[in-house]
C-alpha cells in the first residue's frame, strides 16, 4: 500500500505523534496573522452596518463623516460604479431532477435596501481605525422599515414581503430525492414515528476575526491582498477577475488564521471585494480588521432547519423507509447553493441500510445573517433527525436503542456502498469502506452499556440521575476536485513543500512533512511546509470539507513519490550503479549496503542543478516534483459518540461526566493531532448542543451578540473525552486517510438529547430540539410535570 | 500623551490618544503582536499581558492607566530566543494549541498562577483557565500542558 513503510519508529513519520514545527512560531508571538500585518501609511476601514432586518434606503447623507478630520473616503454603493456586482455562486446546484434553485448572491454594500442585521452600508477609510470608528456616527442613512421575514414557515406564506422582489418568491431552493418508493413500503410498517425537529442557528465562534489588508504596488504593478481566508487560490482567481489584472499580478496570503470552521471559506465577502479595491483606488495600504460585534452579524452562521420526519420499521426494529421534508433556513442570500441542505439530506441515512428514502427541502431566504457552512456543514441536522427517529422507534417496539442501530447497519461485506442520491460533490452518494459494528461495541465497552442500568440504579439511590446515550454517524469526507504539492530538496538538504491550502490550526506544518520525510527518509523537522500564499502555489481549492489531509496529504506524497525517483535516478548516475541497487537512508543516497560511498540529498540536489556542462537530454533540473491529487470519489468517516450525563431535574443544569468517542478515519498520520482534532470538535459540538444558541428576535435582530451573553463552553464544561481508533483504510488514496476535522462536533447533539431522556424517564421527555439550554431544558421538565404530575423522586436523605 | 511603559525589560517612552488601549499601544506603537484582539471586551482573554506581575485584560486596559508599569508579553517569556519557557514547551509537547491565536493569552495567565500555585490539581487549573476561550482544542490538551509545566517545574525545582 505504501511505498516505504515505516521501518524507523520514533522519527515521527506516519503514524507518529510528530510535536508540531508550526507551535515555536506561534509560542512566543512570532507567527503572523493577518492582524499583524503594518504597513507604512496605511488607511483602516470601519463599515457602517444596517441597524435594520429588513428596510428600503431613502437616503445617505455622508457629509459630515467626510469633514471629519482623519478620514480619507466615505463609499457607497453609488460610489462604487461598475464595480459594484452581487458575488459569484460559490457551489453551483447539482444535477438533481426537479430542483429549484434561486440564486440572490451577496452585493458589496447595500443598494437601494438592507436585508440583514449588520450589512454594510458605508465604507469610512480613515487614518486609524478610532478615526474611522468616530465618523460611523457622523453618517446618517434614512430608512424605511419593511417588514421582517424571520419565521421559515412564514417567509414561505404567499403574503410574505420579499426579501429579493426580482424572485418574486421567499423560496431559495426546492430539492427532492428519493429512492426506493416509500409510500408503498410504508405500508407494510409495523411502527411509524414521525415527529417535528428544530435545529437552530450558532456561531463558528473562531477566536480570530475576519481580517483584510491590501497593499498595490504601482511600480510592479502587484497587489498583495492578506486575508484571514480558508482559500487564498480561489480569492487570487477571483480577485484578479474583478479587478482585471492578471493572477500573476495578485498574490493573496492566508498567513496563521486563527481559526477558520466554515466561514472563513465564504466567498466573496463585502469587504474582500472592497479592501483590494480601495488600496489601489488610493494608492496607500488599507487594512480592515473585524471586531467581534461585527463578526456576530456580518460572518456567516449556520444550523437553522426545521425536518417533519417519519421513519417505518418492521416488527424486528428494521429500518423500512424514512420520509423527511425539511425547511433551510439560508439567511439574506445564497452564495454558497446547496451545500449545507444537501448534506444534511444525505447525512441523514448515516451508517444504516435505509431502503426506501423520500427527502425534500425547501431553503428560504430569511432576513438574517447569510448561512454557509459551519463546521459539520448541515450534517448535525440530519445526524440529529435520524438518531431520534430510531430513539422513538426503539421505543414504541420496546427495543433496546442500540440494538436498533446494531440490526440496521450497514454490513462490513456491504462496501463500497452505493446510495442513489447525489451528495455536495454532485456525485451519487458513496461509501469507500466502513465497519461500523466493532465501532459501535468498542464505544459500548468503553462506557460499559452492559452495567450501565445497575450504575444508574445506585446513582439514583444517591438521588442523582444520570443517562447515556449512545449514537452513530458517517461523514463523506476527503471530496474533490484536488490539490497539489510541490516538493523540492533544496542545496541546504532540508525539503521544502508547498501546497494551496489555507491552515486554521490543523497541523498541516507538521502532517505534511512527515508524509514527505517518511518517503524521503529525512528528519521531519527538516520539512519546511508553506500553505497558504498563492506566490508560493497556485492551484488548489481550500480546506473544507475535512479534505486537507486527505486531499492535499496525497498530493504531498504523490510529488513526494515523484522526488524520490528523481533522487534515486540522480544518485544511479553519478554512482554509476543500476538505480535499484541505490538506497536512501537518513538523507544520504549510497549503494545498498555501502554507507562509505553515501552522498548527502544536498550535494546531490547540487549535483542536480549544474551551472556548465551538458545534461542528458530530457533532464529536468533540481531535485523538485509537483503533483497534483483529485479523487474521484471521497472517503466516508464514520464513528460511534457515547456520553454519560447527569441531569439535576429542579434546575435542568447537565454536566457531562463522560465522552467517548470511538471513529474510524482510516489511517492516522499523526495521532495526536488526529485526537486534538476530535477532542475540538466534542467541544464545539457540546456549545452546539447546549450551550450555544443565536437569540433572534422576531424583528430579526440579534439578541445575543457578545461573548458576555453568547456562551462558548470554557475549561469547566469540556469533559476529556476518552477515544479509540479503528482504521478501516479508504481505497481511495495511497495513504487510506480519510477526513477528521468535522467529525468531533456531527453527532454531539443527538447524542446529548438521548442521554437526557435516559436519565429522567419517569418525564417521558421527548427532545426534538437543539440547543437545549438550561431554560429550554427546564420548560420541556415543567411542561412534562403539569402534562403527567409524576410522582416526584423518592427523596434520598 | 506620553506614556512610559517598561516592556519586557525595555523601556518606551510612547505617543498614544488618551483613549488607546494598552492592547493597540502594544501592536500598533511596539509592533509586539503576540497579544491579539480576541473580543475586546474583556471576556476571551487572547489579549492578556502581565502588568506589574498580574494577568490584566489589555483590551480593557487604557496605554495610559499603564503609564510607568511593567510590562510583559508573550514575546517576553523566552528574551533570548534559543530556549522556550518551560510552559511554552509543555505546550508544545502536550499539543496544548492549534491554531495559537488564543495561546499567548492563556500563556499569560498560567505564569502567575503556576507561580502562585506550584502543583495544581485538574480542578484548579481548569477553574484558573476558565477565563480564557479556545475554540479549536476543547480545552483538554491545554489543561496537560499546564501540570506537564508544573510537573517540570517542580523537577527543576528538585534538582536546583
Amino acid at each position: 500500500m505504501h511505498h516505504h513503510p515505516p521501518e524507523h519508529p520514533g522519527r515521527g513519520y506516519v503514524g507518529e505523534s510528530a510535536p508540531r514545527n508550526e507551535d515555536r512560531r506561534l509560542l512566543t508571538g512570532n507567527a503572523l496573522f493577518v492582524d499583524d500585518v503594518q504597513l507604512e501609511g496605511m488607511l483602516h476601514v470601519a463599515f457602517k452596518r444596517s441597524d435594520h432586518a429588513h428596510a428600503t434606503i431613502l437616503g445617505i447623507d455622508t457629509s459630515a463623516a467626510l469633514a471629519r478630520p482623519g478620514v480619507v473616503a466615505v463609499l457607497t454603493a453609488e460610489d462604487l460604479g461598475d464595480y459594484w456586482q452581487p458575488g459569484p455562486l460559490l457551489v453551483p446546484p447539482p444535477p438533481v431532477q426537479g430542483l429549484v434553485f434561486n440564486q440572490a448572491t451577496q452585493v458589496p454594500l447595500a443598494k437601494g435596501k438592507v436585508r440583514h442585521a449588520g450589512e454594510p452600508v458605508v465604507m469610512i477609510i480613515a487614518e486609524s481605525r478610532y478615526i474611522a470608528e468616530d465618523a460611523l456616527d457622523d453618517v446618517w442613512v434614512d430608512y424605511e422599515p419593511l417588514e421582517p421575514v424571520v419565521d421559515l414557515e412564514a417567509a414561505l406564506a404567499p403574503d410574505a414581503p420579499l426579501i429579493h422582489e426580482q424572485l418574486g418568491t421567499n423560496l431559495a431552493a426546492f430539492v427532492p430525492q428519493t429512492h426506493g418508493d416509500y409510500e408503498a413500503a410504508v405500508k407494510d410498517a409495523h411502527v411509524v414515528v414521525s415527529r417535528r425537529f428544530h435545529y437552530d442557528r450558532g456561531a463558528s465562534a473562531a477566536m480570530e476575526n475576519r481580517c483584510v489588508v491590501a497593499n498595490w504596488n504601482a511600480r510592479a504593478e502587484e497587489l498583495t491582498v492578506w486575508d484571514t481566508t480558508q482559500a487564498p487560490i480561489p480569492i487570487r482567481n477571483g480577485l484578479a477577475r474583478m479587478l482585471g489584472l492578471l493572477e500573476s499580478q495578485v498574490r493573496v496570503v492566508a498567513p496563521f488564521v486563527g481559526g477558520g470552521f466554515g466561514p472563513k471559506i465564504m466567498m466573496f465577502y463585502p469587504e474582500e471585494v472592497l479592501v483590494p479595491w480601495v488600496a489601489m483606488r488610493l494608492g496607500r495600504p488599507v487594512k480592515w480588521a473585524e471586531d467581534r460585534q461585527e463578526n456576530f452579524y456580518a460572518t456567516t452562521q449556520e444550523r437553522g432547519q426545521v425536518h417533519d420526519a417519519e421513519m417505518a420499521v418492521d416488527a424486528d426494529g428494521r429500518i423500512i423507509g424514512v420520509r423527511d421534508r425539511f425547511l433551510h433556513d439560508t439567511g439574506a442570500y445564497d452564495p454558497y447553493g446547496l451545500t449545507v441542505p444537501i448534506n444534511s439530506q444525505c447525512t441523514l441515512l448515516g451508517p444504516y441500510d435505509v431502503p426506501h428514502y423520500d427527502s425534500e427541502f425547501r431553503a428560504v431566504f430569511t432576513n438574517r445573517t447569510t448561512v454557509t457552512p459551519v463546521r459539520g456543514a448541515g450534517r448535525q441536522h440530519g445526524v440529529f433527525v435520524m438518531e431520534r427517529l430510531l430513539d422513538l422507534a426503539a421505543r414504541e417496539l420496546g427495543m433496546d436503542r442500540v440494538e436498533i442501530r446494531r440490526r440496521n447497519y450497514i454490513g462490513a461485506e456491504d462496501f463500497p456502498h452505493q446510495w442513489r442520491i447525489l451528495f455536495q460533490d454532485f456525485s451519487p452518494l458513496y461509501y469507500d469502506s466502513g465497519n461500523y459494528l466493532p465501532t459501535l461495541e468498542k464505544a459500548l465497552e468503553m462506557v460499559d452499556y452492559a452495567g450501565f442500568a445497575e450504575e444508574q440504579r445506585r446513582a439514583r439511590e444517591q438521588g442523582r440521575r444520570i443517562g447515556v446515550g449512545v449514537v452513530s454517524y458517517v461523514e463523506g469526507t476527503g471530496i474533490g476536485p484536488y490539490e497539489g504539492a510541490r516538493v523540492t530538496i533544496e542545496p541546504s538538504g532540508r525539503v521544502r513543500v508547498a501546497t494551496g491550502l489555507g491552515t486554521q490550526g490543523q497541523g498541516h506544518y507538521t502532517v505534511f512533512a512527515q508524509v514527505v520525510a517518511e518517503i524521503l527518509d529525512v528528519d521531519v523537522a527538516q520539512v519546511n511546509v508553506v500553505t497558504g500564499d498563492t506566490r508560493e502555489f497556485g492551484w488548489g481549492t481550500g480546506t473544507f470539507a475535512s479534505r486537507g489531509a486527505v486531499v492535499a496529504g496525497s498530493a504531498c506524497h504523490a510529488a513526494a513519490t515523484a522526488v524520490r525517483a528523481k533522487v534515486l535516478a540522480t544518485a544511479a548516475r553519478v554512482l554509476g550503479i543500476p538505480e535499484d541497487e541505490v538506497e536512501i537512508v537518513s538523507g544520504r543516497v549510497q549503494p545498498r549496503g555501502q554507507p562509505e560511498r553515501a552522498i548527502t540529498l544536498a550535494a546531490l540536489s547540487g549535483m542536480a542543478n549544474p551551472l556548465r556542462g551538458a545534461v542528458v537530454p530530457g533532464t529536468e533540473p533540481g531535485l523538485e516534483a509537483t503533483a497534483y491529487f483529485g479523487p474521484e470519489k471521497g472517503s466516508t468517516a464514520s464513528g460511534v459518540h457515547a456520553i454519560v450525563v447527569e441531569v439535576d431535574p429542579e434546575t435542568a443544569m447537565v454536566k457531562v461526566l463522560r465522552y467517548i468517542v470511538v471513529h474510524d478515519c482510516g489511517r492516522l498520520i499523526n495521532p495526536v493531532i488526529v485526537e486534538g482534532q476530535v477532542q475540538g470538535g466534542v467541544a464545539h459540538g457540546i456549545g452546539n448542543a447546549f450551550y450555544e444558541k443565536l437569540h433572534f428576535d422576531e424583528g430579526g435582530q440579534l439578541q445575543n451578540a457578545s461573548f458576555m451573553d453568547y456562551l462558548l463552553p470554557t475549561a469547566l464544561d469540556v469533559p476529556r473525552v476518552e477515544m479509540a481508533h479503528r482504521e478501516t483504510p479508504a481505497p481511495e488514496n495511497p495513504l487510506g486517510l480519510k477526513g477528521v476535522g468535522e467529525a468531533g462536533c456531527i453527532p454531539t447533539g443527538a447524542a446529548f438529547a438521548q442521554a437526557i431522556e435516559d436519565a429522567l424517564p419517569e418525564y417521558g421527555l421527548d427532545i426534538t430540539e437543539i440547543p437545549l439550554s438550561p431554560n429550554r431544558l427546564f420548560e420541556l421538565l415543567e411542561s412534562a410535570r403539569a402534562a403527567s404530575a409524576p410522582e416526584p423522586a423518592p427523596a434520598v436523605p | 500623551m506620553q506614556v512610559e511603559l517598561t516592556v519586557n525589560g525595555a523601556t518606551h517612552t510612547v505617543e498614544v490618544e488618551p483613549r488607546m488601549s494598552l492592547l493597540d499601544c502594544l501592536r500598533d506603537k511596539l509592533a509586539l503582536n503576540g497579544a491579539h484582539a480576541g473580543c475586546e471586551h474583556g471576556v476571551c482573554g487572547a489579549c492578556t499581558v502581565l502588568m506589574d506581575g498580574q494577568a490584566v485584560r489589555s483590551c480593557l486596559i487604557l496605554a495610559a492607566q499603564a503609564d510607568g508599569a511593567e510590562i510583559t508579553t508573550v514575546e517576553g517569556l523566552a528574551p533570548d530566543g534559543a530556549r522556550m519557557h518551560v510552559l511554552q514547551e509543555a505546550f508544545r509537547d502536550a499539543h496544548g494549541l492549534q491554531c495559537g491565536f488564543c495561546t499567548p493569552g492563556i500563556l499569560m495567565t498560567m505564569v502567575p498562577f503556576l507561580a502562585e500555585n506550584p502543583s495544581p490539581d485538574e480542578d484548579a487549573i481548569r477553574e484558573a483557565l476558565s477565563g480564557n476561550l479556545c475554540r479549536c482544542t476543547g480545552y483538554e490538551n491545554i489543561v496537560r500542558s499546564v501540570r506537564l509545566a508544573a510537573e517540570r517545574m517542580a523537577t527543576a525545582r528538585a534538582d536546583g
